[in-house]
């Protein structure tokens, strides 16, 4: 699990920053793949409650082989289970608790951020793409804290956060923090301001890798 | 009396004609009802309008309704699964027209269309391609687009207990999108793990009342789709 480089944070250490950042007794939504992983790193001590936007208040853990119910999955369609005190509800008012501004902090992956907190995660919009938004859409326009988890370059090593999306976006001025495996970034005023280097990591280096301009954190 | 407890799926979908549109339930394999879906396929009905928020999985259930050349055009937040390949082939080769919803803005839209509201304002979507071609209006110095409210001839859904009432009872997150599809169709047909006799289900824990449901048909042992699809099953079964 724990895949170290040589310089930065690893995929565990940088759910466990997203997680620090979660205060005790959020209403939170995390989103497929690598969001998923903040559940596990939340400080102890904390409650946290768990949405998923296919209509359950209080998801618990993955199921254990074995015991998986089919109807009931979480947003990626996995297999979840409840905790105690959980609620179930149809689309229309789980969206609401998006839209109307009741969950706190939504955690999302990107394909593309730009420096003024745009949001691109749903398409790459070549020509043989199967459009799917979900719920991505809904949740940065009705979530006030969006926090973004995501490798800083992509696999080719291009930056991913840029002046301007060029893929289809998912919001606009949305993000509110971008954790990478190469720092922490504040998106304040429409500028990115770098609130913590990963170990190894420096902000010429960091800076390099970026397609937008960064502050140094003041 | 009333009594809309039908006998088999055959007979509850054996009105839906060519051109309906028709909602059909579900996230995923949470919810689908695959023995009305296959009932329809049965019954032949085409050119289709599917109102639902994914596209199927495999050859069975919505998968096979595309399949088998019944859809149009669907309207959907999430075309693609894991194991989607029916609705991406036929929609890359021009097969099958998609429109495409944020799933809050698709809910949304269907809960307006059961309530009587033909339009509403959202931000979801606003300065994004698909909020290109709406009406735009500014409140309190925020941009919203116009969302218009979706009706359907027909809603296909799935519950856990019904009543001869259409009273419906879910099950978890097999709840879904089968509420307000229920609200939102002319004629809703819904099919219940057990139907029960009224007053089995305590009116406080009714989730959908029996007046937006028009038929019922207990299908006691539905099928998983998961497993269906992992066991490579098509529908029409071979």
């Amino acid at each position: 699990m724990e895949i170290k480089d040589k310089v930065g944070w690893s995929v565990s250490e940088m759910a466990q920053n997203v997680a620090r950042d979660i205060p005790d007794g959020s209403y939170v939504n995390l989103g497929i793949g690598m969001p998923e992983m903040v559940a596990g790193f939340i400080p102890e001590g904390r409650e946290v409650i768990y949405h998923t936007e296919n209509g359950l208040l209080g998801m618990g853990a993955v199921a254990f082989p074995g015991t998986e119910d089919p109807e009931l999955v979480n947003a990626g369609k996995k297999y979840v289970t409840a905790i105690p005190g959980a609620a179930y509800f149809h689309h229309a008012d789980s969206f609401a608790m998006i839209r109307g501004g009741h969950i706190d902090i939504c955690v999302l992956g990107a394909y593309q951020i730009s420096e003024e907190g745009d949001l691109a995660n749903w398409s790459t919009g070549e020509a043989d793409d199967i459009p799917a938004v979900g719920g991505a859409m809904d949740l940065v326009a009705g979530v006030e804290t969006i926090f973004v988890i995501t490798k800083h370059t992509t696999k080719t090593g291009e930056p991913k956060i840029i002046k301007d999306c060029t893929y289809p976006l998912t919001g606009k001025n949305v993000v509110s923090c971008i954790y990478t495996d190469l720092a922490i970034i504040d998106v304040k005023d429409k500028k990115l301001v770098v609130r913590k280097l990963a170990p190894g990591v420096s902000f010429e280096e960091l800076q390099q890798q970026t397609g937008a301009v960064l502050y140094p954190n003041p | 009396m009333i009594n809309k407890v039908f006998h088999t799926a055959a007979e509850a979908v054996a009105d839906v004609f060519n051109g309906a549109t028709v909602m059909i339930s579900g996230f995923g394999e949470a919810g689908s009802p695959v023995e009305l879906i296959h009932a329809l396929v049965d019954r032949g009905a085409r050119n289709l309008t599917i109102v639902s928020n994914n596209a199927g999985s495999g050859h069975v259930g919505l998968a096979a309704l595309i399949e088998n050349r019944q859809v149009s055009k669907i309207i959907c937040s999430f075309p693609r699964t894991l194991i989607s390949v029916v609705f991406p082939e036929l929609y890359r080769s021009g097969g099958i027209e998609l429109e495409l919803v944020p799933q809050g803005t698709l809910a949304e839209r269907i809960r307006a269309g059961g309530a009587g509201i033909p339009a509403f304002y959202t931000r979801t979507s606003v300065g994004t391609p698909l909020a290109e071609g709406k009406e735009e209006r500014e409140f309190g110095n925020q941009h919203f687009v116009m969302e218009k409210a979706i009706q359907a001839d027909f809603a296909l859904v799935k519950c856990q207990t019904a009543d001869r009432y259409g009273n419906l009872v879910y099950n978890k997150t097999a709840r879904n999108f089968g509420p307000v599809m229920c609200m939102a169709a002319k004629t809703t047909i819904v099919q219940a793990k057990k139907i029960v006799e009224p007053g089995e289900i305590d009116p406080e824990c009714v989730v959908t009342p029996g007046i937006f449901v028009k038929r019922v048909v207990e299908i006691s042992n539905p099928a998983d789709e998961s497993k269906l699809v992992a066991e490579e099953r098509r529908y029409p079964w071979k």
